[in-house]
């Protein structure tokens, strides 16, 4: 309890560094959002009202605070171009946030049993083409194995058509349809790496001595490996798929672009090319929430799993 | 330890197994939403239509951006209407009576004409308006003095001086004098009406049945504007089948498409050139401004670039505006290395000098364009250094700011006018970047601006265009050419001398 309450007020100090910087990186970067919105043809008295509009004139600290106040009230502030921040953002997370659940589930089915069998299997026939595969999977890059996906999957085998999203709000089958493909070009680098962790770390388990004595206790394969080893070897893995989790939510910004998904990411590289900050520092702000909320969660496992982190705490 | 375990097994069986379930949902929803155009009409068709961007607003009083122009021609309308050939034509009203001295235009209402909610337009409607346009502060409307309603058919717009070509200024868009919020409910008067709209997504449009002018209607039911931001993704989208039409797609995309695929080519209306601030040496010089004019080939740069396509231009105009564009102007200045080097000389700058094109990253042409020019000033002793620089860093510190010394850049006509591309270069114009500043120019401008006759505008217009092409304003280039990629189950693709995409006039293409 006391472990919750430290971790809670980590949380709202770092969130605090975290908006003073998002809040002065994009006022200091050159761009003026009023002269982007009104273009070429705006005259200096249009530009004034913009600015004043958009409240751009006051000085740093008043806008700093004005934004922050209204952040903790849960109230974003107004896009330059697309109204209240909340409703924007309502609208494209649940895309982004199955993306990425969606991507999360794939990764689990696919490199569990994967790494498991593989630790089991160690040195054998398949255990060896595990491990190559596994090495040349990690090194494609998410958004390589985008363009490969669409070009195989999309363009020559014609399982789905390649920029057709459809919002979940008008086919929900659709939706997810669309996003399976994206899913699996995010999962499956993080796959490989999950495989590789996990055999590795089951490997070790098996070697130690409880592991020997719970096979002299009488205990076969089966339960020694997943009363005991897994429980031990699953520390390390928990972590790194957390982590990847969070990673997930941020690397789908780039697969959202490959994929034409008109997500958080789509909505935050838009958003940045625009200078329409209320939405930048929005979508920040939340990503870094949702990371550290991840990563709250990760520690909060870790307990359940293996009670004796909590006692050295 | 080798023994496999049943547990196991399961486990990577049951990944397995619900992997295929997932994929084979894909195949059959894929499978189900793929074409129905089988029996297909003008009413059962969807055809989308990639946008490079997203709109800026759907306020038509209120967007800026010539993407959102384009898109919004088809929902609003204003009291004429431009075609393709460049004419305007009475839309809403139905009558336009203009006095002497060009400071007074009457418009008659065209009868019956509804608006997307059902509503019949009035003077009301209009007045409300036109006021309100004019209350965004838009430069085009300062002159604007009372906006009356004579009776319940009529509506005079009154200007402080004479305006011959204030007309092409009423492509206004008309909308219901109650709208509450025009940015969330679009209504017009278009032969399309707006459905829905979600950010960076889409914007979904369907044909209005109740269109006043019946010959113009649209053919295609629904459309979808749909945002397709990565531009590496337009041809596999085009090709897989959720675009099927895309505008301004390079020569390179073009290429690339297969042949179910039309590319309709035409111009994009810019006014491109390399234009130098003419207010840092050694750019004040008129004689440097000369010699470039002189060292630059634009059909090398048209053949690098395009292919060879695009016109040539040789001052602020560019073909589509018929009669105030002045071929002629082209020959001002044919590339003469030599002479370049002369000029040079004779301005003091022998042995050449260098400086620095600041060019918009998002613009490839211009970026390839500069490239070009600086290989070919480099001949005559000029060292170009090209800067490339974030749009927004470009409209604040280039546009807005005038703080560069050279830049590569396309100019459109916002409106249907001369005075659209050439306003900017009198020298008390706020949006005279150029630092340009004749008093022979300003002279024919005014002259071009209060005389009520056509011809004689058009001459004093023309006069403009060669002052700015002798006195060497900027090294003008050519209008680039434009491609649009259509596939071939739809045909009816127009060009327009302005941004628009006038969809009304695409249907499915006989035999389908």
């Amino acid at each position: 309890m006391k472990y919750i309450l430290k971790k809670a007020v980590m949380m709202i100090l770092t969130l605090f560094v975290v908006s003073i910087l998002v809040f002065l990186a994009f006022n200091l970067i050159p761009g003026d959002p009023a002269a982007r919105k009104l273009g070429t043809e705006a005259t200096p008295a249009q530009l004034e009202n913009l600015r004043e509009e958009m409240g751009l004139n006051d000085p740093l600290v008043v806008r700093y605070l004005r934004w922050a106040g209204g952040f903790v009230k849960g109230d974003m502030g107004d896009s330059y171009t697309y109204g209240p921040v909340e409703k924007l953002i309502a609208d494209k997370v649940p895309i982004t946030i199955t993306l990425a659940l969606m991507a999360f589930v794939i990764m689990t089915i696919i490199s569990i049993p994967l790494g498991i069998y593989a630790a089991r299997n160690k040195g054998g026939f398949i255990d060896r083409i595990i491990v190559v595969t596994d090495q040349v999977v990690m090194s494609v890059p998410p958004f390589f194995a985008g363009i490969l996906i669409t070009l195989i999957f999309g363009l020559i085998l014609k399982l789905f058509v390649p920029g057709k999203f459809v919002s979940y709000n008008r086919d929900p089958a659709g939706f997810f349809a669309y996003l399976l493909f994206p899913a699996i070009a995010i999962a499956l680098p993080k796959s490989a790496m999950t495989v590789k962790l996990l055999r590795g770390s089951v490997i070790e388990e098996i070697g130690r001595d409880y592991a020997r004595t719970a096979y002299s206790r009488g205990n076969d394969t089966r339960q020694v490996l997943y009363r005991h080893i897994l429980k031990n070897a699953m520390i390390p893995v928990v972590t790194f798929m957390g982590m990847a989790l969070a990673d997930m939510v941020s690397g789908s910004i780039v697969i959202e672009q490959v994929f034409n998904i008109p997500g958080l990411g789509r909505m935050l590289l838009t958003s940045i090319n625009n200078r329409d900050y209320p939405v930048v520092e929005a979508i920040i702000m939340g990503i870094s929430i949702m990371v550290m909320t991840v990563n709250f969660m990760v520690d909060v496992i870790y307990r359940i799993i293996d009670p004796r982190i909590d006692a050295v705490d | 330890m080798k023994k496999k375990s049943p547990v196991n097994r399961t486990y990577v069986q049951k990944g397995l197994a619900i992997l295929s379930v997932l994929s084979t949902m894909a195949i059959a929803l894929s499978g189900c939403s793929g074409d129905k155009a089988a029996d297909s009409s003008d009413e059962s068709v969807t055809l989308t239509v990639g946008i490079a961007q997203d709109l800026d607003g759907l306020d038509p009083h209120n967007v800026q951006a010539a993407g959102t122009r384009e898109v919004l021609f088809n929902i609003f309308e204003g009291l004429v209407k431009p075609d393709e050939e460049g004419n305007l034509n009475p839309a809403l009203a139905s009558e336009i009576s203009i006095s002497d001295d060009a400071t007074e235009y009457t418009f008659t209402l065209r009868d019956g004409v509804k608006f997307h909610n059902g509503k019949e337009v009035t003077a009301e409607d209009v007045k409300y308006s036109l006021e309100r346009y004019k209350d965004t502060g838009a430069s085009s409307f300062e002159d604007v003095q009372a906006i009356d309603i004579v009776d319940d058919d009529h509506i005079k717009v009154t200007l402080g001086t004479a305006n011959t070509e204030f007309l092409s200024l009423m492509t206004v868009a008309i909308i219901p004098a109650d709208l509450a919020d025009p940015d969330k409910e679009p209504i017009g008067t278009g032969p399309y009406k707006f459905v829905s709209r979600s950010p960076q997504e889409n914007v979904i449009v369907e044909k209005f049945d109740d269109y006043w002018d019946s010959a113009n209607a649209a053919h295609i039911k629904d459309v979808v504007f749909k945002v397709e931001a990565n531009p590496d993704s337009i041809v596999m989208d085009l090709e897989g089948g959720s675009i099927d039409m895309m505008p301004r797609v390079t020569s390179t995309q073009a290429s690339q498409l297969s042949d179910s695929f039309k590319i309709y080519e035409g111009q994009m209306n810019l006014v491109q050139a390399l234009y130098l601030n003419n207010a840092v040496a050694p750019f004040d010089n008129e004689l440097v401004r000369q010699a470039m004019c002189y060292a630059v080939d634009p059909e090398e740069i048209m053949d690098f670039v395009s292919d060879g396509a695009g016109f040539e231009i040789g001052s602020a105009m560019f073909p589509s505006f018929g009669k105030y564009f002045d071929e002629s102007l082209n020959d001002t200045y044919n590339y003469d290395p030599d002479k370049a080097k002369e000029l040079l000389a004779e301005a003091g700058y022998a042995d050449g000098f260098s400086f620095t094109i600041t060019v918009p990253s998002n613009y490839t042409q211009h970026i390839d364009t500069a490239e070009v020019i600086a290989e070919e000033l480099q001949k005559v002793g000029i060292k170009a250094e090209i800067s490339q620089i974030e749009w927004n860093s470009w409209l604040e510190d280039v546009y807005g700011g005038k703080n560069y010394e050279a830049t590569v850049i396309g100019f459109d006509a916002s409106t249907l006018c001369a005075s659209a591309l050439l306003y900017r270069y009198t020298s008390d114009a706020h949006n005279n970047m150029f630092n340009y500043a004749n008093a022979d120019y300003d002279a024919a401008f005014k002259a071009a601006q209060s005389t009520t006759d056509d011809a004689e505008q058009v001459k004093y217009y023309k006069e403009c265009e060669k002052i700015l092409s002798e006195t060497a304003a900027a090294v003008y280039i050519q209008d680039l050419p434009e491609f649009v990629a259509m596939s071939d189950k739809f045909e009816g693709y127009t060009f327009y001398p302005l941004y628009a995409q006038d969809i009304a006039k695409i249907r499915l293409a006989d035999g389908e």
